[in-house]
Protein backbone atom coordinates (compact mmCIF):
# COMPACT_ATOMS: atom_id res chain seq x y z
CA UNK A 1 0.00 0.00 0.00
CA UNK A 2 2.67 2.62 1.16
CA UNK A 3 5.04 1.56 -2.28
CA UNK A 4 1.55 2.05 -4.57
CA UNK A 5 1.58 5.76 -3.22
CA UNK A 6 4.73 6.82 -3.11
CA UNK A 7 5.56 5.90 -6.36
CA UNK A 8 3.30 7.75 -8.28
CA UNK A 9 5.56 11.03 -7.47
CA UNK A 10 8.92 8.83 -8.25
CA UNK A 11 7.87 7.54 -11.16
CA UNK A 12 6.37 10.37 -13.33
CA UNK A 13 8.40 12.61 -11.92
CA UNK A 14 8.09 16.65 -10.89
CA UNK A 15 7.62 20.21 -13.63
CA UNK A 16 11.34 20.67 -12.00
CA UNK A 17 12.65 17.49 -13.00
CA UNK A 18 11.40 17.77 -16.34
CA UNK A 19 12.44 21.86 -16.41
CA UNK A 20 15.96 19.88 -15.64
CA UNK A 21 15.18 17.62 -18.40
CA UNK A 22 14.60 20.31 -21.43
CA UNK A 23 17.14 22.80 -20.46
CA UNK A 24 20.19 20.37 -20.70
CA UNK A 25 18.56 18.49 -23.97
CA UNK A 26 18.40 21.84 -25.80
CA UNK A 27 22.00 22.53 -24.36
CA UNK A 28 23.12 19.51 -25.15
CA UNK A 29 21.58 19.67 -28.79
CA UNK A 30 23.33 22.94 -29.32
CA UNK A 31 26.59 22.42 -28.41
CA UNK A 32 27.03 19.42 -31.22
CA UNK A 33 25.66 21.41 -33.76
CA UNK A 34 27.79 24.91 -33.41
CA UNK A 35 30.64 22.25 -33.13
CA UNK A 36 30.03 21.38 -36.52
CA UNK A 37 28.17 24.10 -38.19
CA UNK A 38 31.46 26.28 -37.10
CA UNK A 39 33.84 24.07 -37.62
CA UNK A 40 35.89 25.43 -34.83
CA UNK A 41 37.24 22.01 -33.63
CA UNK A 42 39.65 19.38 -35.88
CA UNK A 43 37.50 16.46 -37.13
CA UNK A 44 38.13 13.72 -34.46
CA UNK A 45 37.51 16.27 -31.80
CA UNK A 46 33.81 17.31 -33.24
CA UNK A 47 33.15 13.46 -33.43
CA UNK A 48 34.16 12.94 -30.05
CA UNK A 49 31.96 16.01 -28.85
CA UNK A 50 28.59 14.41 -31.37
CA UNK A 51 29.07 11.02 -29.51
CA UNK A 52 29.55 12.18 -25.98
CA UNK A 53 26.41 14.91 -26.01
CA UNK A 54 24.56 12.72 -27.85
CA UNK A 55 24.95 9.58 -25.33
CA UNK A 56 24.87 12.31 -23.13
CA UNK A 57 21.34 13.50 -23.92
CA UNK A 58 20.02 9.71 -24.35
CA UNK A 59 20.21 9.26 -20.92
CA UNK A 60 18.89 12.53 -19.73
CA UNK A 61 15.84 11.18 -21.87
CA UNK A 62 16.25 8.17 -20.12
CA UNK A 63 16.18 9.04 -16.57
CA UNK A 64 14.68 12.40 -16.40
CA UNK A 65 11.59 11.67 -19.25
CA UNK A 66 11.21 8.44 -19.45
CA UNK A 67 12.32 7.61 -15.03
CA UNK A 68 14.09 4.75 -15.73
CA UNK A 69 15.56 3.13 -12.61
CA UNK A 70 16.29 0.31 -11.14
CA UNK A 71 13.23 0.06 -8.30
CA UNK A 72 10.36 0.19 -10.65
CA UNK A 73 8.81 -3.26 -11.53
CA UNK A 74 11.59 -4.76 -9.49
CA UNK A 75 14.18 -3.91 -11.76
CA UNK A 76 12.59 -5.71 -15.05
CA UNK A 77 12.73 -1.94 -17.22
CA UNK A 78 16.28 -1.92 -16.79
CA UNK A 79 16.98 -5.44 -17.00
CA UNK A 80 14.82 -5.57 -20.78
CA UNK A 81 16.56 -2.17 -21.75
CA UNK A 82 20.24 -3.89 -20.80
CA UNK A 83 19.35 -6.63 -22.30
CA UNK A 84 18.34 -4.75 -25.49
CA UNK A 85 21.01 -2.55 -25.64
CA UNK A 86 23.61 -5.71 -25.49
CA UNK A 87 21.74 -7.01 -28.52
CA UNK A 88 22.13 -3.64 -30.42
CA UNK A 89 26.01 -3.47 -29.65
CA UNK A 90 26.01 -6.81 -31.53
CA UNK A 91 24.26 -6.15 -34.28
CA UNK A 92 25.51 -2.39 -35.22
CA UNK A 93 29.14 -3.24 -33.77
CA UNK A 94 29.22 -6.68 -35.69
CA UNK A 95 27.45 -5.76 -39.15
CA UNK A 96 30.45 -2.82 -39.01
CA UNK A 97 33.26 -4.57 -38.25
CA UNK A 98 32.20 -7.57 -40.54
CA UNK A 99 31.67 -5.37 -43.63
CA UNK A 100 34.88 -3.29 -42.82
CA UNK A 101 36.85 -6.43 -43.05
CA UNK A 102 35.15 -7.58 -46.52
CA UNK A 103 35.20 -3.99 -47.68
CA UNK A 104 39.16 -4.30 -46.91
CA UNK A 105 39.55 -7.81 -48.26
CA UNK A 106 37.52 -6.69 -51.51
CA UNK A 107 40.04 -3.78 -52.29
CA UNK A 108 43.22 -6.05 -51.40
CA UNK A 109 41.60 -9.18 -53.47
CA UNK B 1 -10.67 -5.63 14.83
CA UNK B 2 -10.64 -8.92 12.84
CA UNK B 3 -12.75 -7.82 10.36
CA UNK B 4 -11.49 -4.45 10.22
CA UNK B 5 -7.65 -5.51 9.23
CA UNK B 6 -9.82 -8.54 6.61
CA UNK B 7 -11.35 -5.80 5.13
CA UNK B 8 -8.00 -3.30 5.15
CA UNK B 9 -6.11 -6.37 3.52
CA UNK B 10 -9.49 -6.58 0.89
CA UNK B 11 -8.98 -2.53 -0.12
CA UNK B 12 -5.52 -2.80 -0.07
CA UNK B 13 -5.23 -6.18 -2.47
CA UNK B 14 -7.63 -4.51 -4.86
CA UNK B 15 -5.73 -1.18 -4.73
CA UNK B 16 -2.85 -3.40 -5.62
CA UNK B 17 -4.30 -5.24 -8.26
CA UNK B 18 -5.44 -2.65 -10.44
CA UNK B 19 -1.82 -0.53 -9.86
CA UNK B 20 -0.36 -4.24 -11.16
CA UNK B 21 -2.78 -3.89 -13.62
CA UNK B 22 -2.01 -1.16 -15.28
CA UNK B 23 1.65 -1.51 -14.58
CA UNK B 24 1.77 -4.82 -16.66
CA UNK B 25 0.60 -2.72 -19.33
CA UNK B 26 3.00 -0.20 -19.48
CA UNK B 27 5.65 -2.66 -18.83
CA UNK B 28 4.18 -5.03 -21.66
CA UNK B 29 4.54 -1.68 -23.94
CA UNK B 30 8.17 -1.02 -22.73
CA UNK B 31 8.79 -4.58 -23.97
CA UNK B 32 7.58 -3.94 -27.66
CA UNK B 33 9.37 -0.54 -27.53
CA UNK B 34 12.81 -2.52 -26.50
CA UNK B 35 11.71 -4.90 -29.81
CA UNK B 36 11.45 -1.30 -31.83
CA UNK B 37 14.74 -0.26 -30.57
CA UNK B 38 16.44 -3.30 -32.20
CA UNK B 39 14.92 -2.57 -35.64
CA UNK B 40 15.99 0.63 -35.33
CA UNK B 41 19.43 -0.41 -34.29
CA UNK B 42 19.07 -2.74 -37.62
CA UNK B 43 18.37 0.08 -39.74
CA UNK B 44 21.59 2.05 -38.41
CA UNK B 45 23.80 -1.01 -39.35
CA UNK B 46 22.70 -0.88 -42.74
CA UNK B 47 22.78 2.58 -43.22
CA UNK B 48 26.59 2.76 -41.44
CA UNK B 49 27.27 0.03 -43.84
CA UNK B 50 25.71 1.81 -46.81
CA UNK B 51 27.19 5.11 -45.88
CA UNK B 52 29.86 5.09 -48.79
CA UNK B 53 27.21 3.28 -51.36
CA UNK B 54 26.85 7.51 -53.19
CA UNK B 55 27.19 4.91 -56.69
CA UNK B 56 28.37 8.37 -58.29
CA UNK B 57 25.23 10.72 -56.89
CA UNK B 58 25.82 12.94 -53.49
CA UNK B 59 26.93 12.36 -50.13
CA UNK B 60 25.92 13.77 -46.79
CA UNK B 61 27.64 16.63 -46.70
CA UNK B 62 26.05 17.72 -50.08
CA UNK B 63 22.40 17.04 -49.58
CA UNK B 64 21.78 17.69 -45.61
CA UNK B 65 20.61 21.28 -44.57
CA UNK B 66 21.62 21.47 -40.80
CA UNK B 67 19.36 24.63 -39.99
CA UNK B 68 16.54 22.85 -40.88
CA UNK B 69 17.58 20.18 -39.25
CA UNK B 70 18.22 21.98 -35.76
CA UNK B 71 14.64 23.57 -36.61
CA UNK B 72 12.89 20.04 -36.44
CA UNK B 73 15.42 18.92 -33.46
CA UNK B 74 13.61 21.81 -31.12
CA UNK B 75 10.46 21.15 -31.85
CA UNK B 76 10.64 17.01 -31.03
CA UNK B 77 12.63 17.85 -27.86
CA UNK B 78 10.32 20.59 -26.67
CA UNK B 79 7.29 18.49 -27.61
CA UNK B 80 8.89 15.64 -25.18
CA UNK B 81 9.15 18.10 -22.26
CA UNK B 82 5.27 19.36 -22.88
CA UNK B 83 4.00 15.73 -23.20
CA UNK B 84 5.59 15.27 -19.80
CA UNK B 85 4.30 18.42 -18.09
CA UNK B 86 0.69 16.40 -19.60
CA UNK B 87 1.51 13.60 -17.48
CA UNK B 88 2.05 16.31 -14.34
CA UNK B 89 -1.44 17.37 -15.24
CA UNK B 90 -2.64 13.95 -15.86
CA UNK B 91 -1.78 12.53 -12.19
CA UNK B 92 -3.12 16.00 -10.61
CA UNK B 93 -6.28 14.56 -12.71
CA UNK B 94 -6.40 18.07 -14.55
CA UNK B 95 -8.14 16.69 -17.59
CA UNK B 96 -8.05 20.42 -19.44
CA UNK B 97 -4.49 20.72 -18.85
CA UNK B 98 -3.64 17.42 -19.91
CA UNK B 99 -5.44 18.07 -23.13
CA UNK B 100 -3.69 21.14 -23.69
CA UNK B 101 -0.30 20.16 -23.42
CA UNK B 102 -1.35 17.02 -25.77
CA UNK B 103 -2.49 19.72 -28.00
CA UNK B 104 0.52 21.50 -27.47
CA UNK B 105 2.57 18.32 -28.24
CA UNK B 106 0.61 17.30 -31.17
CA UNK B 107 1.79 20.75 -33.17
CA UNK B 108 5.08 20.54 -32.50
CA UNK B 109 5.23 17.19 -33.79
CA UNK B 110 3.77 18.47 -36.95
CA UNK B 111 6.14 21.08 -37.35
CA UNK B 112 8.66 18.19 -37.17
CA UNK B 113 6.93 16.49 -40.03
CA UNK B 114 6.38 19.20 -42.08
CA UNK B 115 10.15 19.51 -41.38
CA UNK B 116 10.97 16.01 -42.92
CA UNK B 117 8.26 15.95 -45.30
CA UNK B 118 9.94 19.31 -47.23
CA UNK B 119 13.26 17.85 -46.92
CA UNK B 120 12.38 14.38 -48.49
CA UNK B 121 10.15 16.20 -51.03
CA UNK B 122 13.24 18.43 -51.70
CA UNK B 123 15.59 15.85 -52.84
CA UNK B 124 13.32 13.93 -54.31
CA UNK B 125 12.65 16.58 -56.61
CA UNK B 126 16.73 17.27 -56.94
CA UNK B 127 16.65 13.83 -58.18
CA UNK B 128 18.42 12.38 -54.78
CA UNK B 129 15.13 9.92 -54.11
CA UNK B 130 16.03 6.53 -52.61
CA UNK B 131 16.21 5.44 -55.75
CA UNK B 132 19.33 7.10 -56.55
CA UNK B 133 21.91 5.40 -54.52
CA UNK B 134 22.68 2.70 -51.55
CA UNK B 135 23.44 5.42 -49.19
CA UNK B 136 20.52 7.35 -49.79
CA UNK B 137 17.88 4.42 -50.10
CA UNK B 138 19.16 3.90 -46.39
CA UNK B 139 18.81 7.13 -45.11
CA UNK B 140 15.11 7.68 -47.00
CA UNK B 141 14.66 3.94 -44.99
CA UNK B 142 15.59 4.79 -41.46
CA UNK B 143 14.72 8.61 -41.33
CA UNK B 144 11.47 7.41 -43.15
CA UNK B 145 10.40 4.67 -40.29
CA UNK B 146 11.45 7.24 -37.63
CA UNK B 147 9.07 9.75 -39.54
CA UNK B 148 6.39 7.13 -39.93
CA UNK B 149 6.77 6.17 -36.01
CA UNK B 150 5.75 10.11 -35.14
CA UNK B 151 2.78 9.50 -37.71
CA UNK B 152 1.45 7.46 -35.75
CA UNK B 153 2.41 8.50 -32.36
CA UNK B 154 -0.04 11.59 -33.30
CA UNK B 155 -2.67 9.92 -34.54
CA UNK B 156 -2.30 8.30 -31.43
CA UNK B 157 -2.65 11.80 -29.63
CA UNK B 158 -5.69 12.75 -31.44
CA UNK B 159 -7.36 9.17 -30.47
CA UNK B 160 -6.36 9.98 -26.92
CA UNK B 161 -8.29 13.48 -27.10
CA UNK B 162 -11.48 11.95 -28.07
CA UNK B 163 -10.76 9.44 -25.55
CA UNK B 164 -10.16 11.92 -22.60
CA UNK B 165 -13.37 14.26 -24.19
CA UNK B 166 -15.89 11.24 -23.64
CA UNK B 167 -14.49 8.80 -20.94
CA UNK B 168 -12.53 11.70 -19.33
CA UNK B 169 -9.25 10.16 -16.86
CA UNK B 170 -10.14 6.74 -15.89
CA UNK B 171 -8.20 3.51 -15.24
CA UNK B 172 -8.50 2.95 -18.84
CA UNK B 173 -7.47 6.27 -20.36
CA UNK B 174 -4.47 6.56 -17.76
CA UNK B 175 -1.99 3.72 -18.73
CA UNK B 176 -2.72 4.68 -22.21
CA UNK B 177 -1.57 7.83 -21.85
CA UNK B 178 1.39 6.30 -19.80
CA UNK B 179 2.44 4.33 -22.95
CA UNK B 180 2.04 7.09 -25.50
CA UNK B 181 4.38 8.95 -23.42
CA UNK B 182 7.06 6.64 -23.17
CA UNK B 183 6.61 6.22 -27.20
CA UNK B 184 7.25 9.72 -27.71
CA UNK B 185 9.90 10.04 -25.54
CA UNK B 186 11.44 6.72 -27.05
CA UNK B 187 11.34 8.92 -30.93
CA UNK B 188 13.33 11.41 -29.41
CA UNK B 189 15.69 9.23 -28.83
CA UNK B 190 15.76 7.58 -32.10
CA UNK B 191 16.05 11.25 -33.10
CA UNK B 192 19.22 11.94 -30.73
CA UNK B 193 20.61 9.04 -33.02
CA UNK B 194 19.64 9.96 -36.05
CA UNK B 195 20.68 13.63 -35.82
CA UNK B 196 24.05 12.88 -33.91
CA UNK B 197 25.26 10.15 -36.02
CA UNK B 198 23.04 10.40 -39.56
CA UNK B 199 22.85 13.80 -39.64
CA UNK B 200 26.29 16.07 -37.91
CA UNK B 201 28.51 12.90 -38.65
CA UNK B 202 27.17 13.01 -41.74
CA UNK B 203 28.45 17.13 -42.98
CA UNK B 204 31.75 16.12 -41.10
Amino acid sequence: MSSASIEPANAHGSTKSYVIGLILSLVLTVIPFAAVMMGAFSTPVTIWVIVITAVLQVLVQLVLFMHLNTKADEGWNMMSFVFTVTILVLVVGGSLWIMHHLHLNMMIG
Amino acid sequence: MATDSLHHDAHADEHEHHHDAAGTKVFGFWVYLMSDLVIFGSLFATYAVLLRGTAGGPTGADIFELPLILFGTFALLISSFTFGMGVLAMNANRVGQLKMWLGVTFVLGLMFLGMEVYEFHHLIHEGYGPDRSGFLSAFFTLVGTHGLHVTFGMIWILVMLIQLSTKGINEQTRPRILCLSLFWHFLDIVWICVFSFVYLMGVL
